[in-house]
């Protein structure tokens, strides 16, 4: 499904990923776990096409296509999904009108209007999310949680085959992380995989993984199950800079 | 002309309404250009009574004597030496759309004009060139006592009110445009609403220059009586040329006690139209007037509609919209002036600029003594759709009371690569993601447009937007 091969990318001329590889295959959820500063965002960021980024080595195929030549909404249509740590605010704009926009640019047909109404609807309230949220402008004035429940909910409209969830557990509070991974289960299936990011364990209890990787200076240091996860709460980040750090200071 | 070549380049020439038709006219005055002997000749036409031609040639001497403005828009190339003032297209105005001769009606149904009649409008007005051609108000409102005929008509058969309220709003020597409107007007509608009538459909007028080196100078006069209620809305267009044309219209409201107008513009000039225009109205009592302006096309507009809150208790509301695209500059703002106690206005602009293109908020906001208890708003807020665009504050504000309130905001914001990239990112194209942007950003205003207006008003901001994303 996704296969990431020695990814080099830089910002501002500063390299932030140094020979990253990760596969990720059908139907699997992995995690991907890293201090502050290992380059977690960078990765969600370049991996769906943030122009910012540029990518300086290496290569990510998604079903066997090549995508660095792809533009964010091609990847999009490919069935890449990034569900943004901060979303942006589009004034004026209301979430039901994105969503509508949104569900027909990735589609071959659009979706008559009672349809998408009805499909907006019925996510929505996978979502708990009161049916007045749909009229609100897009972020603007959203809550922490609200943002990250409506990035859910996108991600419930557009049904991608790979999401990516940068960080989508920080700062929710429990009941809002419970909704969250709800949505992200609701998808769970042979068809839908995803890369979770994140910085805590906790996610990762609602969220049962497959696979668990920790990435440290721009790179997965090491892989395991999901009781790496466990081993990484237990010991800190600080054990895997001692283990896999080579030099670097925290 | 270099702008030709310019225009061509930019591919702004696919300016949806820059057909034209082939010139046959009934009447054109002999020469361009401006002085006392066409001025006679155009009111001769026109069989006027001797106040207005006196009127006229005293309008002339002011625009004479009255410098070109320096302190908005870049003027130096407009020649006023260089511009027919006025042309009549057909012998008589048609009360039904068969009575238009086939080119002019074609035009007009391109525009879309008879169907919006059909469907959504209280009446219709249609100006091509210096004449209004087809005029029309249902048979229902004629019965209520709603007068909603052109300006020359209303001169005609209300005299006794269109010389008590004329240039009264507007004096022809306010300033070097509105001088030379007064000059030269033709034209525009008058619209009296009786007094406790509510009109809940729009009026509409459209005014279409189809000449080169044309200057359309309509005139447009509109009185809502005690606790009556009316929208009016313009639109506007013209083909694209080689040289400019000028557009030069005086609007002047009067909203008695109690009476609410609406009076909303979708302008759309071709990117060779200068777009001047002096728009003022005056609230009595407890009256409300409100602005929605949109301005797109031309190459410069310089528009800034005033309300005069002259009755306590009275509210103006001004909401515009600008978009200045390559090579144009949209001067644009609004003015209010309080003059009684209890008195409310809102001044919102959106403009939005790209390319080379410069948009100008230029407002003056007046309280004078006395007028306690006065509120006021006035937000500004500018979108930049890249780097070089260009966007400008001129907020005057004049305050004489103490007890008042006002407050002013101004922001301006970049279409930012991380929310392009954000709406990218769910499957929307470049253009579509800008296009979703800048809807967003007018929305406070398109939302106070009748529901076809409002489409209309984003769809042409596609229009001018297609192309524009590198």
């Amino acid at each position: 499904m996704l296969k990431i091969e020695g990814l080099r990318a830089e910002i501002d001329g500063q390299e932030i990923l140094k020979g990253l590889d990760l596969e990720v295959g059908k139907g699997e959820i992995h995690a991907i776990m890293g201090p502050n500063g290992s380059g977690k965002s960078t990765l969600s960021n370049v991996l769906m096409g943030h122009p910012r980024y540029e990518v300086t080595g290496g290569a990510i195929t998604f079903m066997g296509e090549d995508v660095f030549e792809l533009e964010a909404d091609e990847r999009a249509k490919l069935g890449m999904f990034l569900a943004f740590q901060y979303p942006s605010e589009v004034p004026g704009v209301s979430v039901a009108n994105f969503l509508r926009t949104a569900v027909n640019s990735v589609r071959e047909e659009e979706l008559s209007p009672m349809a998408m109404y009805k499909l907006i609807q019925e996510k929505m309230k996978i979502m708990q999310m009161d049916p007045k949220f749909a009229e609100r402008y897009l972020n603007e004035g959203f809550s922490g949680g609200e943002k990250k429940r409506n990035e859910i909910l996108q991600m419930l409209m557009l049904e991608p085959k790979l999401a990516i969830m940068d960080e989508t557990d920080s700062g929710l509070d429990i009941d809002a992380l419970q909704v969250v991974a709800k949505g992200v289960n609701e998808l769970r299936g042979p068809e839908f995989s995803a890369v979770i990011i994140t910085h805590y364990q906790r996610i990762l209890r609602y969220i049962e993984p497959d696979h668990v990787h920790v990435m440290l200076d721009g790179r997965i240091v090491t892989s395991g199950g999901k009781e790496l996860a466990l081993e990484l709460e237990d010991k800190g980040y600080d054990y895997v800079r001692q283990e896999f750090g080579a030099g670097t200071q925290s | 002309m270099p702008e030709d070549k310019t225009i061509q380049e930019l591919g702004l020439d696919e300016y949806k309404f820059g057909f034209r038709d082939p010139e046959e006219y009934f009447f054109k005055t002999p020469r361009k250009g401006i002085d006392a002997e066409i001025v006679a000749m155009i009111s001769k036409h026109k069989n006027e009574p001797e106040w207005m031609l006196e009127y006229r040639l005293k309008a002339l001497e002011s625009f004479f004597e009255k410098p070109t403005p320096q302190w908005g828009g870049d003027l130096s190339e407009l020649d006023f030496d260089e511009i027919y003032y006025y042309i009549r297209p057909m012998e008589n105005q048609g009360r039904t759309w068969d009575d238009v001769p086939d080119d002019i009606k074609n035009t007009f149904e391109k525009l879309g004009i008879p169907q919006a009649e059909r469907e959504t409008l209280a009446g219709v007005g249609a100006q091509y060139e210096s004449e209004v051609v087809y005029h029309s108000l249902k048979e229902e409102w004629d019965k209520a006592g709603v007068v909603f005929m052109d300006m020359d008509s209303g001169l005609r058969e209300h005299e006794d009110i269109v010389r008590e309220y004329f240039g009264t709003i507007i004096p022809a020597d306010d300033n070097k445009f509105s001088a030379l409107n007064s000059a030269v007007w033709s034209g525009g509608s008058f619209v009296y609403v009786p007094p406790g009538v509510h009109i809940d459909i729009p009026l509409q007028a459209y005014f279409r220059i189809n000449a080169e080196n044309m200057g359309q100078f309509e005139r447009t006069l509109i009185i809502a009586d005690e606790g009556s209620s009316v929208h009016y809305i313009e639109g506007c267009t013209a083909p694209t040329y080689t040289s400019n044309s000028l557009h030069s219209a005086v609007v002047e409201l009067i909203a008695k006690p109690n009476a609410r107008i609406r009076y909303s513009t979708i302008q759309n000039w071709s990117h060779n139209t200068y777009n001047l225009v002096t728009k003022r109205a005056v609230a009595e009592e407890n009256a409300t007037v409100e602005w929605v302006d949109g301005n797109l096309g031309s190459k410069l507009t310089m528009k800034y509609p005033a309300v005069y809150l002259m009755g306590e208790g009275a509210r103006g509301e001004i909401l515009s919209v600008a978009y200045a695209g390559d090579g144009q500059h949209q001067d644009a703002g609004g003015k209010v002036v309080h003059a009684a106690p209890n008195t409310s206005s809102l001044i919102t602009s959106k403009s939005i600029s790209k390319g080379t293109g410069r948009s100008t908020y230029r407002g003056l906001l007046k309280v004078h003594e006395g007028a306690v208890n006065s509120k006021s708003r006035v937000e500004c807020d500018a979108l930049l759709l890249d780097e070089n665009a260009r966007t400008d504050t001129y907020p005057y504000i004049e305050i004489e009371e103490k007890k008042v309130n006002t407050e002013h905001e101004a922001t301006v914001s970049k279409v930012g690569e991380d929310q392009l990239f954000y709406l990218m990112s769910r499957g929307l194209s470049e253009e579509a993601a800008m296009a979703m942007v800048v809807n967003g950003f007018i929305e406070p205003i398109a939302k106070e447009l009748p529901l076809e207006y409002a489409i209309e008003l984003n769809r042409l901001i596609q229009l001018e937007m297609e192309g524009s994303v590198g």
